[in-house]
């Protein structure tokens, strides 16, 4: 009988106010949309991290023959130059930073793996072995360190630059950085939009029942049992608003990244329906979060003993 | 089962208080007629009884239980042990007469069953028999009224709290309903009536109490409207 009861009353609720229940769940949907997309995009700044910074390398230069670099004062590096660059990576003090072996890339390797990057291209095929710079390629222990290893080889002889790959996405990184600082900002917006609306739904739907809200007072229900509809006619309406959102994301996911941006550049390890669906569940609860906040701060105003 | 004790009810602080220090005993099962002019504190001294308002000083009791000290989650509770009708019914007009009784039962959670049993019962002993799908709009006053008693019934209250029953009903119309409400003061329901009706309270003979500017200025069993005719 209660349930039955309180649904029946529900669904008064919901149909009387049938516009601003719609409105209610659009603003949820768009709100939680962009909850999620920040989320989402931290999760992908987070994969590429952990795929790319396990693969990039330091590179140092070393002197070509021609370079206006003081340490390639000398010209081009010698050998003997080159013994002193790897003595200076082996010491202890830096040893436990790098991954051993340091690869050497020669002109020549380095004219290979050019040729083989810009096949057919005919400004590429006017490059000869000189023009290329030979380069010890250094992995990190912990690609954080990079620091160390630059200041060790910096304003040595015979090395032109020392370059971090990790800058090259860093840039990449901070324009993901700032997206998803875009999005987190409008969701809060929104979300504030949001729990606003909710509010003015609850109390135009409890204005408009107090009448039957002040004859329950009067012949005793509980508190409860007077303020469980409102309440549930804003979850409900939040929780179909979050499940719209997880749709959104969902489609967006499976037919903008995984299906469109996945097949044309392979390259990028990209967020899958699979994270999603862990995300899924913390929207609802946002969403429902958001109308229990707006039932409690309205209901005890309106509907009081 | 209601007792008032040096009680003083102030809304605005620094205005004149509508109930002034006002000490009274009701009996279980006794008929009490509130009277005085608008403004006089009959509706607070009601309201004080439902705990809508919380009395500024004093001490009230209803059924066994101080209000000043009953936690607001047990005022339901207590309120289910009142009925309380009102001039203007307070019916709900998309329900019919019907579900405006069950409406009562339901939302303090009692089974379908029970609600099936009881409100044919209680639309039976207030005239309403046969009415039952009919909607407010579609009955005469009186009998509108009679639904609202019936509600307040229903649940079988040991009070029932009647704020000017008859002050949209004519005569004859009034006098039904009083014979109503004598009915269930016959079951043993404490039945306290705030009217300006004062044929109806001379012809009743009950117990009077007369309130004038919050103060209680008369107390009388088996009295009359006015204390001077």
């Amino acid at each position: 009988m209660r349930l039955r009861f309180i649904f029946s009353e529900i669904g008064i609720g919901l149909r009387r106010n049938l516009s601003m229940t719609i409105s209610v769940i659009l603003v949820t949907f768009v709100s939680l949309t962009f909850v999620g997309v920040a989320s989402l995009l931290q999760t992908q700044i987070g994969k590429m991290k952990d795929d790319w910074y396990g693969k990039v390398e330091v590179a140092a230069y070393l002197c070509p023959s021609h370079s206006t670099a003081p340490t390639c004062a000398a010209g081009e590096v010698t050998p003997d130059q080159m013994t002193k660059i790897k003595a200076a990576l082996e010491q202890p003090e830096v040893a436990p930073y790098i991954q051993q072996p340091i690869y050497f890339e020669s002109k020549q390797d380095a004219y290979a793996s050019f040729e083989k990057r810009f096949a057919g291209d005919f400004m590429a095929s006017l490059a000869t072995v000189d023009d290329m710079q030979a380069s010890f390629r250094i992995k990190l222990a912990d690609p954080t360190k990079y620091q160390v290893v630059a200041d060790v080889l910096s304003g040595v002889q015979g090395v032109e630059q020392v370059q971090d790959q990790r800058q090259l996405f860093d840039r990449m990184f901070l324009i993901m950085d700032r997206a998803t600082l875009l999005s987190g900002g409008l969701a809060a917006v929104m979300l504030l939009a949001a729990i606003l609306l909710i509010t003015t739904t609850i109390r135009l739907s409890a204005l408009s029942r107090r009448r039957e809200t002040g004859i329950m007072r009067l012949v005793g229900a509980s508190n409860l049992f007077i303020e469980l509809p409102f309440m549930l006619e804003g979850a409900i309406a939040a929780t179909i608003g979050a499940a719209l959102a997880v749709g959104a994301l969902w489609a967006g996911v499976k037919y903008l990244v995984v299906d469109w941006l996945g097949s044309s550049v392979q390259w990028i390890p990209y967020v899958t329906t699979a994270d999603l669906t862990r995300l899924a569940p913390l929207l609802v609860v946002i969403g429902i979060l958001l109308a229990a906040i707006s039932s409690v701060v309205t209901l005890n105003r309106y509907t009081r003993v | 089962m209601i007792r008032f004790e040096n009680v003083t009810k102030v809304y605005a602080r620094g205005a004149r208080p509508a109930l002034d220090r006002v000490s009274l005993d009701v009996e279980r099962g006794e008929f009490v007629f509130l009277v005085g002019a608008s403004g006089s504190g009959k509706s607070t001294f009601l309201r004080l009884v439902l705990r809508e308002e919380r009395a500024s000083a004093g001490r009230v009791w209803v059924a066994g239980k101080e209000l000043g000290t009953l936690s607001s989650w047990k005022v339901p509770h207590m309120r289910r042990r009142i009925g309380a009708v009102f001039q203007d019914f307070r019916l709900l007009p998309t329900k019919t007469v019907f579900e405006n009784v069950a409406f009562a039962l339901q939302v303090i959670g009692k089974p379908r069953h029970h609600i099936l049993t009881t409100v044919p019962d209680v639309l039976e002993m207030v005239g309403l028999a046969g009415k039952e799908k009919r909607r407010p709009h579609e009955l005469s006053g009186g009998e509108q009224q009679r639904v609202a008693i019936a509600r307040a019934f229903v649940n079988r209250p040991d009070i029932l709290l009647a704020d000017e029953p008859t002050g949209n009903l004519d005569p004859t119309t009034s006098l039904g309903i009083m014979r109503l409400l004598d009915r269930i003061n016959r079951t043993g329901t404490t039945v306290v009536m705030a009217t300006h009706d004062d044929e109806i309270v001379d012809q009743m003979r009950k117990r009077v109490v007369e309130l004038d500017t919050g103060s209680l200025v008369r107390d009388q069993s088996r009295g009359v409207y006015g204390s001077d005719r």
